[in-house]
C-alpha cells in the first residue's frame, strides 16, 4: 500500500490551472500575429536606428565637401548632398534620434497632462470634477495642429517650444480618454469596497483606477506618438520646429522640398523616413489594440475533422419515425464542440433525450454543465467555430443535421425559443408589436393588418394588459416580467410544438417568476406544446416540469420523473444538489448540505465520471471508466456506478 | 458589536420630473449582534439602503445611527463594512487578494496594524474564511466565485467592523457553492457576534440566516418582525404573495391552478409598479388580493396611506392590530 495512490485532498479547493492569461502573455499573443509581429519588427529597427545612428554616422552627416555641393543621388551619395556638400542619406539616418526623441517627449507630455487632467474629476469633489470635465470637452473641440501652433507661438519657435505645442495640444484628446476610462471603472464595485474600507481618494487613483486603466492608454499613446512625430515634422517644415544647427526629419524635409524638381531624392528620403516610423507607431498600436480586446485563443484554431454525422439506416428511422408519431423532439448523442488553446473542448459530451408533445421536461446543472449550449445547439443557434453533431436531431421527424437554412420556416414557426433576458432579444428600436408581425409576415404569408392583429391577440393570450396600447410600445417600455412574456408572445406567433426556456426566470423577482412560469404551464395544457425548461434552479424545475434531466460537464447523469427528485433521486450528484438547496423547510441547527471542490472545466474533463472527485462514494473504477446512463426503473435513468435502485 | 438604526431615511436620486425617491422613510433596527433580513425585490430599494449605510450614497433625509451616534462619512476606521453582490467584479482584477485584504486594514488609530503585523493579519483573515493563507498571492482571476466571495468577506472583516452589510451575497453563485458561503456567514456571525444586515431577495436564504425579516416594497419597509413569525403568520399581503411564491421542492403550490375569482387573477398577474410613480394611498393596492381591485368596499387603500401601527409594523390597513396580537395567535 502506497500512500501516494489517489489521495485526493477533499476539502481543500483546487487551484485553477488555467492558462496562464497575465498581460504579459497577451502582449506575446500580439506579436505572435502577422501584423503584430512586423509592426513590433519595423518600430524595434526604427528605435534601433534612433539609437545608433549618431553614434555611428555623425562624423558623415556633419562632414562639409564643397566639391559637392547640391549634387543629385549618386553611387558615393545615395540621396545627394545639401546646400554645404554633406550627405543627406547619412543626415536623414542620424535625424531620427532627434525626431524619435522629440516625439516620444511631446507624446510623454501629452498623456503626463492628459492623465492628470483626466484624473482630476475623480480626485476633486462633484462641483469642481464637472469644470475640469467642460474644460476638457472644450479643449477636444479645438482642432489639434490649430492648437499646436497657437502654443508654438506662446513657448516661442524652437525645439523645445515645438515639443510644448505638440504635448499639450495632444493632451485634451488623452484627458477625455482617460477620463472615459476613469468613468467606467469607478462604477466598478471594486471601487465602492476600497471607499468603503476607507481608503482615500488619490490612494484609490493610484492604486486601483490607473492600473486598470493602463492598457488602453498605453494602446493609445503608441498610436499617439506617430501623431506627434508627424506634428513635428510639419511644424518643422513650417519653420516653427527644429532650428539650425540641429535638424529633424521636416527640416530636411523642407530643406529639400527648394529643389525637389532638380533632386527629388532629397525631399523624399526625409519623407519616407517619416512614413516608416508612423507607420511604425500607429501600426504597432493598433496591432496591440486588437490583440487585446478581443481573446488571445481565437488565433490559432485547430481545424475539426468536417464530416456527416453517422446516421441510423433508413429502414430503422422510418420505423422509429411511424411509432413515435407523439415525439416532437428526438436528440440522440448530441456533442457541441469549440476550438480551445490546447485543442478541441466539448462542452457537451453525448446528450441523448426526448420530448413527447405536451411535455414539459425540465434540465437542471450548474453554470458550465453545458445545460444552455443543448439549447442552442437544439436550436441550430451555435455559431462558427462551434460545431454541432448529432446521430439523430429529429424535430417533428425532420431531421434538423442538415443545418439550419433548410428548415428555416419549420423552425421560424414551430420552434420557440425563451432567453434568460429578453432585453437583448428584441431589437431595442422597434415597436414590440411590429416585431411580433414581422415573423408572421415572414413565414405565414399575412398581410400587415392580418399579422398586427395576431401580434395584438398573442399579446393577449400571454396576458399583457391593454395589448392594443403596449404592441405600440418599445421594449425599454416593458418591465422585466412583461418583456419576458412578449418573448414568450413571438414564440407563440407561429403555433409552435416546442418551446424551449433557457433560465427563462432566473432575472426575475419570484412573485414575477411566478407569473411567468404559471404562463407557460397554461400554454402547454391549452396548446399541448411541449416544453423544454433549462434552469440552475432544481426547486423551480421540480414544480414545473414531468421530467428532470440533470446535467453535469457536459452529461445527463440523471434522467428522472420530477416526483422522484426529493426522495427517489439515484446520482449522488442529484442528491447533493437538492440537498444544497435551502428551502422553507430547511433544519435550522445543521449548516447547509454543500458539494465539495468545484466543477470541473469542459477543457480538463477527466477520463472517467466527471463527478468522482466531488463524489463520496467514487471508487477507482469511477476514475478509469465513465458510467453509460442505463435504465434503474420505468422513466428512471442514471449515469452512475454506484446507482442503486 | 453595535446597535446600527436607521431613522427615518430617505435617498432620493435626480431631481425634477425625474426623481426617483428609492427609499422613502424607512425605519430599521439591526439590534446589537443580531442578523436582521432584508428581502423585497428588485428595485424595491434594498441596495441602496445598504449603500446608504456605508456611505456610498448620500441621504436626502434621516438619519444612520450606530449605536446612538449618527455615522460620519469620513477617513480612517469604517465601523461599518459591505460584502457585494458580484465577486467578480468586487476584487480588484490586478490585485493580489492578499493586498485587497490587507488595504482595508486600519491604518491609523488605536486598532492600527502596522509593519509585519500586516502579513499576518491578512494570513489569519484569509484563514478565518477558509482560503489558505499561501495563496494570498494569488489574482482574483485563479480564484472560483465562492473563493473570491469568501476573499471580499475576509476585506470586510479586515476593517474591525461592529456591522456587516450583506448585499445578495450569494444570488451569484452556484447552488452547490451558495451552502459553503452561507455557512461561513452564519459561523463568523455566531463567533463574532457582530451585527449583521443580511439583504436577499430569497425567502428561504434569509430565514436560514436572518433571526428577523425586514420585507420592502417600492422604498418602504412594510412588515418587520422575528424571522419565524413573519414567515408562519405573515401579516402584509405582498409578504404572503413572496412567500407563495417561492419555489419548494417536492412541495406542491406554486402552480396551483388559478384562482376561480378573475379580479384575483388580475391582480396575481399585475406589472410591478414603476418607482417613478409610485400609486397613491398603499403603494401595493394595484397587486393586492385582499385590496381595492379585489373587494369593492376597500377605497380607503387608494386613499390613505397605512400606518404601521399593527402586528409586525405591517404597513396595511387590514393587518392584525397590535394590542390582539397575543390573543389572536392562540386562538
Amino acid at each position: 500500500m502506497t500512500a501516494t495512490s489517489t489521495t485526493t485532498v477533499a476539502p481543500s479547493e483546487p487551484v485553477i490551472r488555467a492558462p496562464r492569461s497575465g498581460p504579459a502573455a497577451r502582449w506575446l499573443a500580439v506579436l505572435r500575429t502577422p501584423v503584430g509581429a512586423s509592426a513590433g519588427l519595423l518600430l524595434a529597427a526604427v528605435l534601433i536606428m534612433a539609437v545608433l545612428a549618431p553614434i555611428l554616422w555623425t562624423d558623415d552627416a556633419t562632414k562639409i565637401d564643397t566639391s559637392a555641393i547640391g549634387q543629385g543621388s549618386s553611387s558615393a551619395h545615395w540621396v545627394g548632398t545639401d546646400a554645404l556638400g554633406r550627405d543627406l542619406f547619412f543626415r536623414v539616418l542620424v535625424a531620427t534620434r532627434l525626431s524619435i526623441g522629440l516625439a516620444l517627449l511631446a507624446t510623454l507630455i501629452a498623456v503626463g497632462a492628459g492623465l492628470i487632467l483626466g484624473t482630476l474629476p475623480a480626485l476633486v469633489g462633484r462641483r469642481l470634477g464637472r469644470l475640469v470635465t467642460a474644460l476638457v470637452n472644450i479643449a477636444v473641440a479645438f482642432p489639434g495642429l490649430l492648437l499646436a501652433l497657437f502654443f508654438a507661438v506662446i513657448f516661442g519657435i524652437g525645439a523645445k517650444g515645438a515639443v510644448l505645442a505638440i504635448g499639450f495640444a495632444g493632451a485634451p484628446a488623452f484627458a477625455r480618454l482617460a477620463q472615459t476610462l476613469v468613468a467606467g471603472v469607478s462604477e466598478r464595485d471594486y471601487i465602492a469596497a476600497a471607499r468603503v474600507a476607507g481608503v482615500g481618494r488619490f490612494r484609490i487613483v493610484l492604486r486601483h483606477v490607473l492600473p486598470n486603466i493602463a492598457e488602453p492608454l498605453v494602446v493609445n499613446a503608441t498610436i499617439g506618438a506617430g501623431g506627434a512625430l508627424l506634428g513635428f515634422a510639419g511644424l518643422s517644415f513650417l519653420g516653427l520646429g527644429v532650428q539650425a544647427p540641429s535638424y529633424d526629419w521636416g527640416r530636411l524635409l523642407g530643406e529639400g522640398l527648394n529643389g525637389i524638381y532638380v533632386h527629388p531624392a532629397a525631399a523624399l528620403a526625409p519623407g519616407v523616413a517619416v512614413v516608416i516610423a508612423g507607420l511604425a507607431f500607429n501600426l504597432f498600436g493598433e496591432a496591440v489594440a486588437k490583440g487585446l480586446g478581443q481573446s488571445v485563443v481565437v488565433g490559432h484554431l485547430p481545424p475539426l475533422p468536417r464530416r456527416r454525422p453517422a446516421r441510423a439506416d433508413g429502414t430503422e428511422q422510418a420505423a422509429q419515425a411511424a411509432s413515435d408519431s407523439d415525439t416532437v423532439l428526438d436528440v440522440r448523442d448530441l456533442t457541441v464542440t469549440f476550438p480551445g488553446p490546447a485543442g478541441p473542448v466539448r462542452p457537451v459530451r453525448g446528450v441523448t433525450l426526448s420530448i413527447r408533445r405536451g411535455e414539459a421536461v425540465g434540465v437542471v446543472g450548474e453554470s458550465g454543465s453545458g445545460k444552455s449550449l443543448t439549447a442552442l445547439a437544439l436550436a441550430q443557434l451555435i455559431e462558427e467555430p462551434g460545431r454541432v453533431e448529432a446521430a439523430r436531431l429529429d424535430f417533428l421527424g425532420t431531421d434538423l443535421t442538415a443545418g439550419a437554412r433548410a428548415h428555416r420556416h419549420l423552425l421560424g414557426t414551430k420552434f420557440a425559443m425563451v432567453f434568460q433576458d429578453p432585453m437583448t432579444s428584441f431589437n431595442p428600436s422597434r415597436r414590440i408589436g411590429g416585431q411580433l408581425a414581422e415573423l408572421v409576415r415572414e413565414h405565414g404569408g399575412l398581410s400587415r393588418a392580418e399579422a398586427r392583429t395576431r401580434a395584438v391577440d398573442r399579446l393577449r393570450a400571454v396576458r399583457v394588459p391593454a395589448p392594443e396600447r403596449r404592441a405600440r410600445q418599445y421594449p425599454h417600455e416593458f418591465s422585466g416580467g412583461m418583456r419576458q412574456r412578449a418573448m414568450i408572445a413571438l414564440g407563440m406567433m407561429g403555433a409552435p410544438a416546442l418551446i424551449v426556456a433557457d433560465e427563462p426566470t432566473t432575472a426575475l423577482d419570484v412573485t414575477v417568476q411566478r407569473q411567468v412560469l404559471r404562463l407557460l404551464d397554461s400554454i402547454r395544457t391549452a396548446d399541448d406544446v411541449a416544453i423544454l425548461l433549462i434552469s440552475h434552479d432544481v426547486a423551480v424545475v421540480g414544480q414545473v416540469c414531468e421530467r428532470v434531466l440533470v446535467m453535469y460537464a457536459g452529461r445527463i447523469v440523471e434522467d428522472l420523473p420530477s416526483a422522484e427528485l426529493l426522495t427517489g433521486a439515484l446520482h449522488p450528484y442529484t442528491r447533493a444538489l437538492v440537498a444544497a438547496v435551502p428551502d422553507m423547510r430547511t433544519d435550522l441547527h445543521q449548516p447547509l448540505a454543500v458539494i465539495p471542490g468545484r466543477p470541473v472545466s469542459p477543457a480538463e474533463q477527466p477520463r472517467g465520471c466527471a463527478f468522482a472527485p466531488r463524489c463520496p462514494l467514487a471508487t477507482d473504477k469511477c476514475e478509469q471508466e465513465d458510467p453509460a446512463l442505463v435504465a434503474h426503473g420505468p422513466g428512471h435513468f442514471v449515469a452512475c456506478w454506484h446507482a442503486h435502485g | 458589536m453595535a446597535e446600527l438604526r436607521f431613522e427615518d431615511v430617505t435617498v432620493r436620486f435626480g431631481s425634477g420630473r425625474r426623481a426617483l425617491t428609492a427609499v422613502d422613510g424607512v425605519q430599521l433596527t439591526v439590534p446589537s449582534g443580531g442578523v436582521v433580513g432584508l428581502v423585497g425585490e428588485s428595485g424595491s430599494g434594498k441596495s441602496t439602503l445598504a449603500r446608504a449605510a456605508v456611505g456610498l450614497t448620500p441621504l436626502a433625509g434621516g438619519r444612520i445611527l450606530l449605536d446612538g451616534v449618527p455615522v460620519r462619512p469620513s477617513a480612517g476606521r469604517r465601523p461599518m463594512q459591505m460584502v457585494f453582490q458580484d465577486p467578480y467584479s468586487s476584487l480588484d482584477p490586478r490585485m493580489r487578494i492578499g493586498d485587497s485584504v490587507a488595504e482595508a486594514l486600519p491604518r491609523r488609530g488605536p486598532e492600527a496594524v502596522t509593519g509585519s503585523a500586516r502579513r499576518a493579519e491578512v494570513a489569519r483573515l484569509l484563514e478565518l474564511v477558509d482560503i489558505d493563507p499561501a495563496r494570498a498571492g494569488h489574482y482574483p482571476a485563479q480564484l472560483s466565485g465562492g473563493q473570491r466571495q469568501r476573499v471580499a468577506l475576509a476585506r470586510a472583516l479586515a476593517g474591525r467592523p461592529d456591522v456587516i452589510i450583506a448585499d445578495e451575497i450569494t444570488s451569484g453563485l452556484d447552488v452547490s457553492i451558495q451552502g459553503t458561503v452561507l455557512n461561513l456567514v452564519r459561523d463568523l456571525q455566531r463567533q463574532l457576534g457582530m451585527s449583521l444586515l443580511f439583504i436577499s431577495h430569497n425567502l428561504a436564504v434569509v430565514r436560514y440566516v436572518a433571526s428577523s425579516i425586514a420585507v420592502m416594497y417600492l422604498g418602504r419597509i412594510v412588515e418587520h418582525g422575528p424571522t419565524d413569525q413573519v414567515l408562519n403568520d405573515p401579516q402584509h399581503p405582498y409578504t404572503r404573495d413572496l412567500l407563495a411564491a417561492v419555489p419548494d421542492t417536492g412541495g406542491a403550490g406554486m402552480l396551483d391552478e388559478p384562482h376561480p375569482d378573475p379580479r384575483v387573477r388580475a391582480v396575481a398577474d399585475a406589472e410591478p409598479a414603476d418607482p417613478h410613480a409610485p400609486p397613491p394611498g398603499c403603494r401595493y393596492h394595484p397587486r393586492c388580493p385582499i385590496g381595492p381591485l379585489v373587494l369593492a368596499d376597500r377605497e380607503i387603500c387608494r386613499i390613505t396611506e397605512p400606518s404601521t401601527d399593527h402586528r409586525h409594523h405591517a404597513a396595511c390597513h387590514f393587518a392584525t392590530a397590535k394590542d390582539t396580537a397575543e390573543i389572536g395567535s392562540t386562538s
